[in-house]
């Protein structure tokens, strides 16, 4: 039988055995991004359609002096609560998103025809009460409008008078690409997977084998060691090509638990999107098993190989902080940069915007030649005299 | 048949072997003695291919190690200073994986296989995963998968090592029974009762270098000492790193 594949044959049945590669690589790795993805989305979006769609329960202090403010806020979904001693303090602890307070004097104001204050109170570092906030700033500024036109009216004059310029807003955001903004995390969650799936075996099959001095027997065989290589190589990347798989299906079903069509957005993690980022992925599989083996090549122990891959983790972070922090424009030469394009392509696709068949071919191509490389440098550290030697 | 010529490896400023030279020839035992760190498993690493010497030449069966590495370990059945076995396979799958690797097709690799298994009288482990194996245990599936392919010439670093009383006699006796059918036994050791038992023919290593290549009882003539230790500790000119 071929070398390779008897090397192959034999990692992979050895570490199916293993109960720990088995969690890690199958089950963990692949699961828990979808899990942690629907766990987010659920809270993020229940509580937005809640927001928009309930009353909303302000507490209102001095509500006796504005009964007409706070009837129209009434028509509009507020539900007034009562008065409480110190709003400011209620506010902080988060028994109220926000407090409207409306002083004693509003009444005299209001019919001298001046201004009249009422005050919002609230604490804007607490990001998840900024709808209640916005619900209701809007309803007294349209209150103060309509109550604006009317005085106009009044004395005679056009309410256009007030308003010299109208704004009208023109979204031109589809509903993909305002979720695709949302999902901005979901590419990563694709190369962690790929990264988790063949890292316990790239660590088990050198740096694991020379622990436990079995790696001096293996090379007293009659074969080339590049073929020893290459069964292992193979059997690190099965298994992250099936964590990948894993992962991809998972989130198929994560698109179809997560009920993001009602608020006027649409995602599609359907076969075309899987087929697309597995086959994008797939050079990382192969560049990810190389680099992972050759990072364990160096190191003379399992827990100084799990040392190195920890570093090495960080890598696939970069292109992910990259674009969300500095807002680049999306152009041609970054489907050519491995993880880059990977990153780049799979956000296009959640977006719902094509990605065509050359930037895919150029992301596979330059990803497999920058693999292939990888490939050569692991061969050549395999062939180091002291790879072998435990002690 | 081994052949040994001049061989030198460094590492650093250290000479870990400075020039050994021997024959160990077919249908005998051939003892490598001498002290911990004497040179003995690094010479050993160069004949079966793990190291490359800086200067000399080994030849297995006339093959130069140089030339034809692979050839070179077809001849070989080795069982290193490291012996690990994978944990999470039986006994039997860990020999099996090596005969693959050997080459054998399937009906050799199960013949083989179960003739090892009787010979080393393993039938009761043979199907228990390796972890937990007892060291004579483990030493028995090494030995197994290191002979798997029915070499002509075989290379022991310290195969007691670690074995109880009951394990050494039989190992001892294996070794034998390897003379008996022709082969080429080459083995390390730094115990002198054990060499002396067993060896037609002894190389002392001392300092990465041949102190006496002898048979035992040229040796005892030789330094004029009748017991076998004596003689031991006059060639190499100490009593460190030896073990009675």
């Amino acid at each position: 039988m071929n070398t390779t594949l008897t090397v192959f044959l034999k990692e992979v049945k050895e570490n199916l055995r293993d109960r720990r590669t088995i969690m890690s690589a199958l089950i963990l790795g692949p699961l828990l991004g979808p899990m942690i993805f629907i766990m987010i989305m659920n809270v993020v979006l229940t509580r937005e359609l809640n927001k928009a769609d309930q009353p909303i329960k302000v507490p209102v202090i001095g509500a006796q002096y504005a009964p007409n403010l706070v009837n129209a806020l009434k028509q509009q979904g507020l539900v007034p609560q009562p008065a409480m001693a110190d709003p400011e303090a209620a506010v902080h602890n988060r028994d109220a998103d926000v407090v409207l307070r409306i002083p004693k004097g509003f009444g005299d104001s209001w019919r001298k025809g001046e201004t009249s204050q009422v005050e919002l109170i609230y604490d804007s570092s607490q990001s998840d009460t900024g709808s209640s906030v916005g619900r209701v700033k809007g309803m007294l500024e349209s209150y103060s409008r309509r109550q604006g036109a009317m005085r106009l009216v009044a004395r005679g004059l056009s309410p256009a008078m007030m308003a010299p310029v109208a704004v009208d807003e023109r979204d031109q955001s589809t509903p993909q690409s305002r979720a695709g903004l949302m999902f901005g995390m979901l590419p990563y969650f694709f190369v962690l997977t790929v990264f988790m799936g063949g890292m316990y075996l790239a660590i088990d099959l050198t740096a694991g084998e020379r622990e436990r001095q079995s790696l001096e027997p293996l090379f007293a065989n009659p074969v080339p060691r590049w073929k020893i290589l290459l069964g292992k190589l193979a059997a690190t990347c099965a298994f992250s090509l099936v964590s990948l798989l894993i992962c991809v299906v998972a989130f198929g079903f994560c698109g179809k638990l997560i009920p993001i069509e009602r608020l006027g957005m649409r995602m599609d993690l359907g076969v075309s999107f899987a087929a697309q980022v597995v086959l994008m992925m797939l050079p990382l599989v192969m560049l990810l098993a190389c680099l992972q083996t050759l990072v364990s090549a160096f190191a003379k122990s399992y827990r100084e190989a799990q040392t190195y891959q920890s570093v090495l983790m960080m890598v696939p972070i970069f292109p992910s902080i990259l674009l969300s922090v500095t807002p680049m424009k999306i152009a041609d030469w970054m489907y050519y940069v491995p993880l880059l394009g990977q990153q780049v392509g799979i956000m296009r696709l959640l977006r719902g915007e094509p990605v065509t068949a050359t930037q895919i071919a150029s992301c596979v191509v330059t990803g497999l030649a920058v693999a292939m490389v990888a490939m050569v440098a692991t061969a050549w550290a395999y062939r180091s005299e002291r790879l072998a030697i435990s002690a | 048949m081994i052949e040994v010529k001049d061989l030198h490896k460094h590492f650093g400023a250290v000479k870990a072997v400075d020039g050994v030279s021997f024959v160990a020839r077919d249908g005998e035992i051939t003892g490598l003695l001498g002290p911990n760190g004497a040179g003995k498993t690094t010479t050993l690493r160069m004949l079966y291919t793990l190291m490359q010497p800086d200067r000399g030449q080994v030849l297995i069966d006339g093959i130069d190690v140089a030339k034809d590495a692979l050839a070179v370990r077809r001849q070989l059945g080795v069982l290193p200073d490291a012996r690990g076995l994978y944990k999470r396979l039986t006994a039997r799958e860990n020999i099996d994986y090596f005969a693959r690797l050997q080459g054998l097709d399937e009906a050799l690799v199960r013949t083989r296989r179960e003739q090892l298994i009787k010979a080393l009288d393993m039938a009761d482990i043979a199907d228990r995963r390796t972890e937990g194996f007892s060291q004579g245990q483990r030493v028995k599936t090494a030995i197994a998968r290191a002979l798997v392919h029915d070499p002509r010439n075989v290379i022991l670093d310290e195969p007691t090592n670690g074995l109880d009383v009951m394990a050494t006699r039989s190992m001892r006796q294996f070794m034998r029974q390897l003379k008996q059918e022709g082969r080429c036994v080459l083995f390390s050791s730094h115990i002198m009762q054990e060499v002396a038992a067993l060896c037609d023919r002894i190389v002392v290593i001392a300092h990465g270098r041949v102190v006496a290549d002898e048979t035992p009882d040229a040796l005892r003539a030789q330094t004029g000492e009748a017991n076998l230790e004596d003689a031991f500790v006059k060639i190499i000119g100490s009593e460190e790193g030896l073990a009675a």
